[in-house]
């Protein structure tokens, strides 16, 4: 067998793949920050919880309403995002001439707050969810065996960061936004009805982290406490990428998991510091991100 | 949110959760009512196997044991967060506001910090919600009892019936802190008296890992027959969700070192079953175990099942109000010291462990019992969960007491 520093290249290969599949939910979630930053200017706390409830959804469709896994997949975005409306609207849209700061704070509270809701109503431990059985079972690649389920998550998350980049970046209504995070007043003398659009922008940022969280409920288990351990590294996904650019949080979101990935072969007691340490050394030499504007 | 104010407001509900045992109280014994306070995790990740099925429990054993016992006793409550500053001012505030005895206090760190308290005001402290066989070691306490379970008792109870079971050679999956390196040591030890192996192991970071697909392949790669898991909470199950997902099941045996009925209920059959783990208690064990559960469910939050933890809530506060009726209230007041003094002197028994003793060093002595999760198939019904595979004895399950190091053992006034 051929060792690659001291590991068996099979092995090798296994945490590679591993590492872009972690990737892709970093990017997944990483990239609906990125979207309520950069058109919003508003630096979601809450994105943790939201994708949290985006599994209990599924779970709460399936227990309560029979709906399976494919429905979730698109019902449970869908009514997360309504709720992102509904916080947008009361609460969020005041705070848009405000310092980000203030922003922070109130999706943070907010975050806390349906955190400790769902810990309430559903205790700490955690829910059950299948995966669906058409995608349950194993491919054996020779050096690993890969659950189909995973291999789906890489695809399905490749062709979301795709589409919303294609949106943003290439239809009309991606311009307007563009335009309105530029110049809101003038996009607005053009006839063009930006508050609504920024509620949509929030309600699209939402429903991307619940469709992450409907994405994870199969293979972490459903409980309140789900989003915030992830939400910390997926911020350092977001500043390492550039604040607000879509491109660099799923070029690194996919990155970074590789990194994390091989960390946790060579020294996994530091795959949870390693991203910090990327960050700390991209903010050295490029305080704006690898893809930010300064 | 501010600290101060959130005890109070559980101490304040606990009260008028209770009136009709504090009217007795002063009927009976001219006010003189023993106070109780849980203090234990209301909002976070330990909150299933503790939290309000610890308080369903207390008020139990206090609605079984004090009428008959001629006693008047009040339950109270509190969360303290899993954080030893918070702990530390509801411990202070309550043994100076009256409490008599603090029930349960999951998290090592809390639970120490509390003991160090109930010593220095002469108090009582009934230990069932924390893990760490330091409570009746190098800290032990003359005020201080240690009921459900600890680390050792996990460690012995599964590393060496596993081993003696056919799996001789093991790989650790383990959270990088206090609890898990020192759980995996100990399990450590019991694997290779019984002539097993370890072939590696790998820390993860705590608590900042949710994927632990990677580790789980390291183990694979490594041909290890037991998979050790030395992790607790939602690691666990993520542990355990990723292995099935992975194909582990089909080669390797999945130990979960700290596990608990209510991560298995929240796990699921499907995902859980053939998983081997200790606890030393479990509602469907005998008879007894069965009645004292029937009569907790009414209780418990969702009507859950009364586990390990839960019963060792229970059977603490019976065995200490035996000793505070045989000592009466005034003492039992006054002189914390004593009534445990007075525990340890008589025997224990109730329907959740059934009879027992409380030793020297404060650790409460019953059978710990290793048992695998039944399949879906097997299950008659919702928390049927486990099946028994092995039990080691009361006098055996636990460190032996001249290991622990605990002073007081040492000193012939005790």
């Amino acid at each position: 067998m051929d060792d690659i520093f001291g590991i068996p290249a099979p092995l090798l290969f296994g945490q590679l793949l591993l590492g872009l599949i972690n990737g892709a939910f970093y990017a997944l979630l990483s990239l609906g920050l990125a979207v309520i930053f950069g058109m919003l200017n508003v630096i979601n706390f809450a994105h943790g919880a939201q994708f949290m409830m985006g599994a209990f959804v599924a779970w709460m469709l399936l227990e309560y309403a029979g709906l399976n896994y494919w429905w979730a997949l698109i019902l449970a975005p869908l009514l997360v995002g309504l709720f992102g409306v509904l916080l947008e609207r009361t609460m969020i849209a005041r705070l848009y001439k405000l310092d980000h700061l203030y922003g922070l704070l109130l999706t943070f509270g907010l975050g806390l707050i349906i955190e400790g809701i769902f810990r309430n109503q559903y205790g700490s431990s955690g829910l059950p969810y299948r995966i669906p059985p058409q995608l349950s079972g194993a491919w054996d690649l020779g050096f690993m065996f890969m659950p189909i389920y995973r291999g789906w998550v890489v695809i399905v998350a490749a062709v979301m960061c795709l589409a919303t980049w294609l949106v943003i970046e290439k239809t009309k209504i991606g311009s307007y936004l563009r335009a309105s995070t530029e110049n809101a007043a003038l996009v607005q003398a053009f006839g063009i009805n930006v508050p609504r659009l920024m509620t949509l922008t929030y309600g699209a940022g939402v429903a991307l982290a619940a469709f992450a969280g409907v994405l994870a409920a199969p293979i972490y288990s459903v409980n309140p406490q789900m989003g915030s351990n992830l939400i910390i590294i997926v911020f350092a996904v977001v500043v390492i990428g550039g604040m607000g650019s879509i491109l660099g949080s799923v070029i690194t979101g996919f990155g970074l998991g590789i990194i994390e990935g091989l960390t946790k072969v060579f020294y996994p007691e530091a795959s949870s510091t390693v991203i910090f340490v990327v960050m700390a050394i991209v903010l050295l030499a490029r305080p704006a991100g690898l893809f930010g504007r300064a | 949110m501010s600290p101060p104010r959130r005890p109070l407001l559980a101490a304040l509900g606990g009260l008028a959760a209770m009136p009709a045992t504090r009217l007795r109280a002063q009927n009976a014994l001219g006010g003189r009512t023993i106070r109780i306070g849980v203090l234990t995790d209301m909002s976070g990740p330990y909150r299933d196997p503790t939290g309000m099925g610890s308080v369903a429990c207390v008020q139990q054993a206090v609605a079984d044991f004090a009428g008959a016992l001629g006693l008047s006793a009040e339950v109270i409550q509190a969360d303290h967060q899993n954080r030893p500053d918070i702990g530390s001012s509801i411990a202070r505030q309550w043994y100076d506001q009256g409490v008599d005895a603090i029930v349960d206090v999951p998290t090592t760190s809390v639970a120490l910090a509390v003991s160090t308290i109930a010593r220095q005001k002469n108090k009582v402290f009934l230990n069932s919600g924390a893990a760490s066989t330091e409570l009746t070691g190098a800290a032990c306490s003359p005020n201080t009892a240690h009921w459900a379970y600890d680390t050792y008792m996990l460690a012995k109870g599964t590393g060496a019936a596993v081993t003696r079971t056919g799996g001789e050679s093991w790989f650790f999956v383990t959270a990088d802190y206090a609890f898990g390196t020192v759980l995996q040591r100990d399990v450590t030890q019991f694997v290779e008296a019984e002539g097993g192996r370890v072939l590696g192991s790998v820390r993860y970071p705590f608590p900042a890992t949710t994927d632990f697909s990677s580790f789980l392949l390291q183990a694979q790669a490594s041909r290890a027959k037991v998979l050790g898991l030395a992790n607790a909470g939602t690691d666990t199950a993520n542990c355990i969700i990723q292995a099935r997902e992975f194909g582990l099941t089909r080669r390797m045996r999945l130990v979960g070192l700290l596990m608990s009925l209510s991560e298995v209920h929240a796990l699921g059959l499907p995902a859980a079953q053939e998983l081997l783990l200790t606890e030393s208690f479990y509602w469907d064990l005998n008879e007894r175990s069965r009645a004292f559960a029937e009569r907790v469910q009414p209780r418990m939050p969702n009507r859950a099942m009364p586990g390990a933890v839960h019963a060792g809530c229970y059977s603490a506060v019976a065995h200490y109000l035996k000793a505070a009726a045989a000592l009466g209230p005034a003492v039992t007041q006054l002189d914390g010291a004593a009534v445990i003094a007075g525990m340890k002197a008589m025997p224990t028994d109730d329907d959740a462990f059934g009879p027992g003793r409380l030793r020297e060093d404060g650790r409460k002595l019953h059978p710990a019992h290793l048992f695998q999760v039944k399949s879906p198939e097997e299950s008659r019904g919702p928390w049927d969960y486990y099946k028994p595979v092995a039990t080691t004895a009361a006098e055996n399950a636990f460190r032996p007491i001249q290991e622990g190091g605990c002073p007081l053992v040492r000193s012939p006034a005790l």
